[in-house]
């Protein structure tokens, strides 16, 4: 088990509210009490990253250790967000892992090719969502090491891990 | 849910045979269905990927869909050979995670800078590395799409 530091804020990219809800209660499922924002587009994800326009303010511009982007989403989509934030040398070394309803091929190779650090195609059912994030929780907080030292917070039902964007 | 998937091809960059013995072993006790193939360094990492000089045959070495690298490798070194698949447009796709005994705050930072998908500080015990390599293989195979082998 790796010793950590501090833990890592996750900044979701979904335009979906339903989903949105379904990912924090399948983190809240698998006991992952990183704390978790969302934004619901590309332009906001980019604007959050680069703490511009509402996310000025550092209280409300999370410095995230990991994204995790859908690829379908209004104003600005997940591969433009994912493109920019990889050509951008202050943002690139954040690893992103795209999670959505898309399986072409097509997307993947893309995604891949754009520089993303894994593509998860969105389960189903929730029980499918929990065992995704469980094993995405497992992968990125306790094997692998994060840029910045970030590690897993482990869940207590005290935390408020519940935020949104504005 | 979780989809029957054709073994998966891990081509592993390392210079030291114990090292290599042991990833190989770890495999095995964690039962990760995959080819895992080996190159020693930087340069044989790159011929086998361009599949040049000995690597020129596809069937016996196929083009991997997923790359474990150490950046500290002779010849060519990791931290090379990584910005080269990742500057290259027919490489780049290629999932590349780096497994090292480094944990510097600056070498993950720069892995990941340059492109590598996740940072793996290579455990110290075989059964940390057993559980590594279990958990690399069911998120990096079994959750996570990887880009395919035909295009």
């Amino acid at each position: 088990m790796k010793r950590k530091s501090r833990p890592v804020s996750i900044l979701m990219a979904e335009d979906d509210p339903d989903d949105c809800m379904l990912v924090e209660e399948a983190f809240r499922e698998s006991c992952l009490g990183n704390d978790l924002f969302f934004v619901h587009d590309g332009e906001e994800l980019l604007q959050c990253l680069r703490q511009q326009g509402r996310y000025a303010a550092p209280a409300f511009a999370p410095r995230p250790g990991l994204i995790l982007l859908d690829l379908n989403m209004p104003r600005k989509d997940g591969l433009e967000a994912l493109e920019e934030i990889k050509a951008d040398p202050h943002l690139r070394h954040t690893p992103v892992v795209v999670l959505t309803t898309s399986q072409t091929e097509e997307d993947v190779l893309r995604t891949y090719d754009l520089g993303v650090a894994g593509f998860i195609t969105k389960p189903v059912t929730f029980e499918g969502l929990v065992e995704v994030v469980k094993a995405f929780g497992q992968y990125w907080f306790e094997i692998v090491e994060l840029p910045n030292g970030g590690r897993v917070k482990s869940f207590s039902r005290n935390n408020s891990a519940r935020r949104s964007s504005g | 849910m979780f989809e029957t998937v054709q073994p998966a091809i891990f081509l592993m960059a390392e210079n030291d045979p114990d090292d290599r013995l042991l990833v190989k072993e770890a495999f095995q006790e964690s039962r990760v269905v995959n080819n895992l193939h080996f190159v020693e360094d930087g340069v044989e990492l790159l011929d086998y990927l361009r599949q040049q000089g000995k690597y020129a045959n596809p069937e016996n070495f196929p083009t991997p869909d997923l790359i474990l690298l150490d950046p500290n490798m002779p010849r060519k070194d990791g931290r090379e050979a990584l910005e080269e698949i990742k500057a290259d447009p027919l490489l780049r796709h290629l999932p590349v995670v780096v497994l090292t005994t480094s944990k510097t705050e600056e070498d993950i930072l720069r892995s990941y800078d340059i492109g590598a998908a996740s940072f793996i500080t290579k455990p110290v015990t075989f059964e940390a590395l057993v559980e590594a390599v279990k958990g690399l293989g069911k998120y990096g195979v079994q959750i996570v799409r990887l880009p395919s082998k035909d295009t």
